[in-house]
């Protein structure tokens, strides 16, 4: 039978969660790294056992660790992560220039065909590679030199390249997604990127349609279709069906479009996941009801799922890494909350069990389906 | 023999307990101090100054014979009973964080 282990990065540590294919009885095991922030942790398609993982610490800076058992062990590899030539400087909060400076890790990326390639995304954005198991990090360099850099500026929560997303169909297509700068991608390996945002509307921002500048949230993609993708907007749920190049909005009937999380169900391209957030400035769920909302139809018509998930009271955030699917049938939905619960829901949404509680607050959750 | 206490998170990462002692050639400076201690703790690389940069991670201290030594020179020549191993040279993380 095949089995589950849900990754769990939060504020103070990391959390690998473990069940057969029932998905009802989960083994917790953890803190590792108890009183570091993890990120983000996610494991090899090409060896699931093979992990990687970010911890950071405003005391102590940037750790990357690799386990080649499932998280059993860890071992520390490369942590050096050096912008190529000059870094230069982006918008500050306040439209002055600031320095280009490395913060930490926000996304690990491991390659869909060799184990020991992995792609990661930092604060301040920039993406690195590793193709040495994550002994060595460089630079992909051509992304800052896009030109567009001196105009990316910080969100609330750091200027992060969040998102990457690399094309199953296309080993030398990638996207990825800076808040605040918005979407971009390569066709040719890394070397080229260009921005992909075309469509967005951002009335927080002097031009709305800006070609850079717009707040990302999040992106998923269906594997069987890379060249849809739906975007959880900073404001607005989000599609375009030609891999970025034009965008049009699929809010639809949602309390409120604004939220972080988006994730696409493993079987059904179509099938897309949100939960809204009140707002920008209210990062919990509309009337203290926490509630995923899925469209069957690809955006627009939403429908709330609230079968045990708590619908009074609840303030919780999620965050934008902090959900995921697994490849079952039923296909499994988790996602974590900064309350510290992760909810599962072995069909597909319809219903939905806390499979842990009291967790440090979740900043990520990534989802491996074993044989 | 020079011994250097690590905060908690440095001494866990590092796989150690207690004081970690390291052998300086020459004169004991910081500098030194930190090259010798990331070449036999490789994992701490990063974690005391930054890899880019070589400064002083902004929410540590260093301490020797109950005197602040952050702020001197990496290069100034730390006290004889650091040297002589009588001293630690203490690393302290900021109490802060909330």
């Amino acid at each position: 039978m095949s089995k589950v282990r849900v990754l769990v990065g939060t504020r103070k540590g990391a959390f690998v969660l473990t069940s057969d294919g029932k998905r009802e009885q989960w083994e917790i095991s953890g803190p590792h790294f108890a009183g570091w922030e993890i990120y983000h942790l996610k494991g090899s398609p090409v060896d699931p056992n093979r992990l990687y993982c970010s911890q950071s610490s405003g005391w102590f800076g940037q750790m990357i660790q690799r386990s080649e058992d499932g998280g059993q062990t860890w071992e520390a590899v490369g942590n050096k992560f050096a912008y190529e030539g000059v870094p230069g400087t982006h918008q500050w909060y306040d439209g002055t220039p600031h320095p280009w400076e490395f913060k930490r890790v926000w996304h690990l990326e491991p390659s869909l065909s060799d184990v020991d390639t992995v792609y990661a995304g930092v604060e301040d954005a920039a993406l690195f590679r590793s193709t040495d198991g994550g002994q060595s990090w460089g630079e992909m360099s051509g992304l800052r030199g896009h030109g567009s850099g001196p105009h990316w500026a910080p969100g609330a929560g750091g200027m992060c390249l969040h998102t990457i997303l690399l094309d199953p169909s296309d080993e030398k297509r990638m996207y990825i997604a800076i808040s605040a700068a918005g979407a971009f991608r390569t066709d040719d390996g890394g070397a080229t990127w260009r921005p992909i945002n075309k469509g967005l509307r951002s009335q927080y921002i002097p031009d709305p349609d800006a070609e850079v500048g717009h707040c990302v949230h999040h992106i998923a993609m269906h594997p069987s279709r890379p060249g849809t993708l739906f975007m959880q907007k900073h404001w607005d749920v989000m599609r375009s069906d030609n891999a970025g190049d034009l965008w049009q909005e699929v809010s639809g009937n949602l309390p409120t479009d604004f939220g972080f999380v988006i994730d696409v169900h493993a079987h059904e391209p179509e099938t897309v996941y949100v939960v809204p957030i009140k707002s920008d400035g209210e990062h919990f769920p509309p009337d203290g009801k926490l509630r995923v909302y899925r469209s069957r139809t690809g955006g627009n018509e939403w429908e709330a799922l609230s079968k045990g998930l708590p619908q009074e009271n609840c303030y919780v955030n999620v965050l934008r890494d902090a959900m995921s699917v697994d490849q079952l049938d039923k296909c499994g939905v988790y996602f974590g909350t900064t309350g510290g619960q992760v909810y599962a829901s072995s069909d597909a949404g319809d219903s939905w069990t806390a499979i842990v509680r009291d967790l440090p607050a979740v900043l990520s959750v990534e989802v491996q389906t074993l044989p | 023999m020079i011994r250097v206490e690590l905060p908690g998170h440095l001494r866990t990462l590092a796989r150690v307990q207690g004081d970690v002692r390291l052998e300086v050639e020459g004169a004991v400076t910081v500098r030194r101090v930190l090259d010798a201690l990331e070449a036999k703790y490789p994992m701490l690389r990063g974690t005391i100054r930054d890899q880019v940069t070589q400064e002083r991670r902004a929410f540590l201290r260093f301490f020797a014979c109950e005197e602040d030594w952050s702020f001197e020179s990496l290069d100034a020549v730390l006290p004889e009973a650091v040297a002589s191993g009588r001293e630690p040279l203490l690393v302290i993380g900021a109490v802060a964080g909330g």
